[in-house]
C-alpha cells in the first residue's frame, strides 16, 4: 500500500534547509471564488427554474430563459466546479508531492485568468454573444483566452509533479492530470471556429451538421466525464482517506478504475444522439460503451466507500465525512441511471424530457456539489489555520437541507420527465395522438414548482455554508501549531 | 500487469503519454469516419445554403438560445413522425455551423415548422406567446420588431462560413445585403436573389409590417429574419425524390439523385 500512502512529511523530505511553505494563498482565493460562484450559479438556477413555472419572470431581452440558462450551466460547471477543482488540485498536489506549487506567479495568473474567463463568458451570454453549443457557449475570443489559462494550469500542475519529493505520483493526481489534459483536448477540438472579423465577437464553428453534433457531444459528455467526474474523483481519492484517517481501500482497484474509466468515458458521447441522423454504428458504439462505463464507475464508488472500512463509526459524528460519503452514494446512483438511460429503447422515452435534467442534477447537486462542500469544509480550517469550522451543527443543517432539496428536485423531474415522455407517445382509442404539445406543457406546472422549491433549499444550504465560512475565518479558534506545514501531509497508512 | 504500474507512477511523462493515448482512441474511432464515409450524409435534392436574410435569422436563433428549449431533430418514432413530420435527415443540417438539433423539448420540435403557421401567427406568437397559445411558457420576443436586422456584417459572416465549407459564391457574398433586403420585400426586385438561391426562395414582408420599424420603408427587422429562417426549416429537401435505400448507398449511381454540393 506504500504507493498510495505518501506518508513522508514535507519536513522530512526537505533538503535540510528551512522548509519553504506550501503556496496556499492561491488555494484560499480559489476556495473563496468557488463559494462565491456557487451561490451565483445556484441563484441563477433557481431563477430559471421559476421562469419555467412563471414565465412572467422573463425580462426581455437580457434575462430571457434562453440567455440565462447558459449563465446557470456555465456558472455551476465551470465557475463553481472549476474553482473547486483548481483549489483542491493545487492543495492536493502540494501535499502529496511534498513540494511547493511550481511558479507562484503563474499559479496566481491561473486564478485571475480563470476569473476573467468566467466574467467574459457570462457577460457574453446575457448580451447575446454565444456559439450556440451547449456547455461550450463562449465565443472564440474567450475560448482563446481559456486556452492560455489552461496551458498555464497544466504547466503549474505538471511541473509541481515533476518537482515532487515523493517517488510515486499519488492516485488523486492521476485523476487531476487526466482531467486537465483531456479538457484541453476537448476544448481545442470542439471550438475550432472561423471568426467573422478580428474585432467581431461572432464566429462560426468549422464543424457542421452531423459531424458538429458528434463532436459537440463527444465534448459535452466528456465535460461530464472528465471535468465533473475524473477531477472530482481526484478530490475523493484525497479527502475521503484524509477525513476518515484510513488508506484508500484498494490499490489494484484504483489502477483498474482509473485506466478503464478514462478509456471508456470518451466513447459514450453518441448516447446523446440516439435515433438522430447520426449513423447507427456510432449510436450503437456510444450505447455499448455507456453500459460498460457502469463498471469502472461503480469500481470507483466501491473504492471510495470501502475506504471507510474500520472507520464507519466516524460517519456518525462527522458531517463533513457525511457530505463526502453521501456524494459517493449519489455518484453510484447517477452512474447507474446514466447507463440505463443510454439504452436506446429507454432513451426513446427519456430523451428531450426533464428526466435528463433530473439525471444531470442528481450527479451535479449530489455528487459534484456534495463532494465539493465536503472538501471546502475540510479546506477552510486548514487554510485559515483554525482548529475547526465555526459551527458543526450548521454543517449538519446544510447537509440535510440540501439533501431534501435534491430529493425534491430529482423526484419532481423523474415524474415530469416520464409523464411528458408518455404523454407525447400516447394514442387514443381512435389511433390519434392523445395530447397536443401544449397540454403536456401545462401538465408540467406542479413539478416545475416543486423543482424550484428543491433548488431554493439547495441554495439555502449553500448560504448557511457561506455564513459558516465567514464566521470561521473571522472568529474561528486558531490552531495551536502555526507556521509548520508538516502537520498536513497525506494519508498515513 | 498491475505490478508494472509503478513505472507510470514514477514517471510523469509516461503517465501523461498513457493518458493521451487512452483518451484519444474512442474519439478517433467515432469522429474520423464521419468525415470519410460517403453514407454519413444522404444524397438528396433541394438542400441549399441559407439566403442572407435566413442567415441573419439563424444568428438570432442562436443568440437568443432557442436551442435550449427547442430541438430540430425528428426521430424515426411513430408518434414523432405523426406529430412533426418526416424524420430528420443528416443532409438537412449540413450547412448548420453549428448544428441546432438541441437536447430538450421544453417547447415543441422545430425541424419542420416551416410553412406550418402563417407569418401573422409567428409575429403574434413572438410578441406574446400566451396570446396565441395560452398554455405557453415561452418568453416574449417583441423586441425583435424594433431591432433592425444586421445586414451590414453579412458579407463577413458569409465569408467566414465559406471558409468553414459552405458553398457561397463570390456573387452571393457580393450581393449579400441587397439579397437580404430583397427577400424581405424591402426592395422591389428579387430576381437576383431567386437566380442565386433558386426560385423557391420565399420573398415577402415576413414581419407583416407590424411594430414601429415595420412601417419604415426599406427597413428589415430581426423579426423578418427570424421568421424567414423558421419558414424555411425542414422544407428544402424534396421528399418525393428521396429514397432512403438509394440515398444512403455509396455505390448506387442514380442519375436522378444528385450529390448535394
Amino acid at each position: 500500500m506504500t504507493t498510495l500512502s505518501p506518508s513522508v512529511s514535507f519536513a522530512q523530505a526537505g533538503t535540510g534547509q528551512a522548509p519553504v511553505g506550501y503556496h496556499d494563498d492561491v488555494v484560499k482565493w480559489f476556495t473563496i471564488a468557488a463559494v462565491f460562484w456557487g451561490v451565483v450559479g445556484f441563484l441563477v438556477g433557481l431563477m430559471i427554474a421559476l421562469q419555467l413555472a412563471f414565465p412572467e419572470l422573463n425580462v426581455a431581452p437580457y434575462l430571457n430563459f434562453g440567455r440565462l440558462r447558459p449563465v446557470h450551466t456555465s456558472a455551476v460547471i465551470f465557475a463553481f466546479g472549476g474553482n473547486v477543482l483548481f483549489a483542491t488540485s493545487y492543495f492536493v498536489v502540494q501535499r502529496t508531492c511534498a513540494t511547493r506549487l511550481w511558479n507562484d506567479g503563474l499559479a496566481k495568473f491561473t486564478f485571475w485568468g480563470y476569473q476573467a474567463f468566467i466574467v467574459m463568458a457570462a457577460l457574453g451570454y446575457v448580451l447575446g454573444v454565444t456559439q450556440g453549443k451547449e456547455y461550450a457557449e463562449p465565443e472564440w475570443y474567450a475560448d482563446v483566452w481559456l486556452t492560455v489559462v489552461w496551458v498555464a494550469y497544466l504547466l503549474v500542475f505538471l511541473m509541481t509533479i515533476l518537482n515532487r519529493k515523493q517517488p510515486h505520483i499519488y492516485v488523486a493526481n492521476w485523476f487531476f492530470l487526466s482531467f486537465i489534459v483531456t479538457v484541453a483536448v476537448l476544448h481545442l477540438v470542439n471550438n475550432v471556429s472561423v471568426p467573422t472579423a478580428l474585432f467581431d465577437a461572432k464566429s462560426y464553428p468549422v464543424w457542421a451538421g452531423v459531424q458538429s453534433a458528434m463532436i459537440q457531444w463527444w465534448y459535452g459528455h466528456n465535460a461530464v466525464g472528465f471535468f465533473l467526474t475524473a477531477g472530482f474523483l481526484g478530490i475523493m481519492y484525497y479527502f475521503v482517506p484524509k477525513r476518515a484517517g484510513r488508506p484508500v481501500y484498494s490499490y489494484r482497484l484504483s489502477i483498474l478504475h482509473f485506466w478503464s474509466l478514462i478509456f471508456i468515458y470518451i466513447w459514450a458521447g453518441p448516447h446523446h444522439l440516439h435515433y438522430t441522423a447520426l449513423p447507427d454504428w456510432a449510436q450503437t458504439l456510444g450505447m455499448t460503451f455507456s453500459i460498460m462505463l457502469w463498471m469502472p464507475s461503480w469500481g470507483g464508488m466501491i473504492n471510495g466507500l470501502m475506504t471507510l472500512s474500520g472507520a464507519w463509526h466516524k460517519l456518525r459524528e462527522d458531517p463533513v465525512l457525511q457530505f463526502l460519503i453521501v456524494s459517493i452514494g449519489f455518484y453510484g446512483m447517477s452512474t447507474f441511471e446514466g447507463p440505463l438511460m443510454s439504452i436506446k429503447t429507454v432513451n426513446a422515452l427519456s430523451h428531450y424530457t426533464d428526466w435528463t435534467i433530473g439525471h444531470v442534477h442528481s450527479g451535479a447537486l449530489g455528487w459534484v456539489g456534495f463532494i465539493s462542500f465536503g472538501a471546502i469544509y475540510y479546506l477552510v480550517p486548514v487554510l485559515w489555520k483554525k482548529k475547526e469550522m465555526f459551527s458543526t451543527p450548521w454543517i449538519s443543517l446544510h447537509l440535510w437541507i440540501a439533501t431534501v432539496g435534491i430529493v425534491l428536485y430529482i423526484a419532481a423531474m423523474w415524474v415530469s420527465g416520464i409523464m411528458q415522455g408518455l404523454m407525447w407517445r400516447s394514442y387514443d382509442s381512435m389511433g390519434f395522438l392523445e395530447y397536443s404539445f401544449s397540454e403536456t406543457v401545462q401538465a408540467m406546472f406542479p413539478y416545475y414548482v416543486i423543482r424550484a422549491l428543491g433548488g431554493l433549499l439547495y441554495l439555502a444550504g449553500a448560504l448557511i455554508m457561506v455564513a459558516n465560512i465567514y464566521m470561521t475565518i473571522r472568529h474561528g479558534v486558531p490552531r495551536e501549531r502555526t507556521g509548520q506545514i508538516s502537520a498536513h501531509h497525506a494519508v498515513t497508512a | 500487469m498491475l505490478k508494472h504500474h509503478g513505472k507510470f507512477e514514477r514517471h510523469s511523462w509516461l503517465m501523461l503519454i498513457g493518458i493521451v493515448i487512452m483518451i484519444s482512441i474512442g474519439g478517433f474511432v467515432e469522429i474520423v469516419p464521419l468525415f470519410r464515409l460517403e453514407t454519413t450524409i444522404e444524397k438528396v435534392e433541394g438542400m441549399r445554403p441559407y439566403t442572407p436574410l435566413e442567415l441573419v435569422g439563424y444568428d438570432v436563433y442562436i443568440r437568443e438560445g432557442c436551442y435550449n428549449c427547442h430541438s430540430q431533430q425528428i426521430r424515426p418514432l411513430r408518434d414523432e413522425v405523426e406529430r412533426y413530420g418526416h424524420y430528420s435527415l443528416a443532409a438537412e443540417s449540413m450547412y448548420d455551423h453549428p448544428f441546432q438539433w438541441g437536447s430538450k423539448r421544453t417547447g415543441p420540435d422545430l425541424a419542420r415548422v416551416g410553412g406550418k403557421y402563417s407569418d401573422e401567427w409567428h409575429v403574434a406568437h413572438f410578441v406574446d406567446p400566451k396570446a396565441v397559445v395560452p398554455e405557453s411558457i415561452m418568453p416574449q420576443y417583441a423586441f425583435l420588431l424594433d431591432q433592425p436586422a444586421d445586414v451590414r456584417r453579412l458579407k463577413n459572416h458569409m465569408q467566414a462560413l465559406r471558409t468553414a465549407g459552405v458553398p457561397y459564391t463570390d456573387d452571393m457574398i457580393k450581393n449579400a445585403k441587397a439579397d437580404a433586403l430583397a427577400q424581405a420585400a424591402a426592395t422591389p426586385d428579387a430576381s437576383g436573389l431567386t437566380q442565386r438561391y433558386g426560385p423557391k426562395v420565399l420573398v415577402r414582408d415576413f414581419d407583416t409590417g407590424a411594430g414601429a420599424l415595420g412601417h419604415v420603408n426599406g427597413m428589415v427587422t430581426e423579426m423578418d429574419a427570424l421568421i424567414a429562417y423558421m419558414q424555411r426549416l425542414g422544407t428544402l429537401v424534396d421528399f418525393s425524390t428521396y429514397n432512403p435505400d438509394v440515398a444512403t448507398k455509396p455505390d448506387t449511381a442514380n442519375p436522378n439523385t444528385k450529390v448535394a454540393p
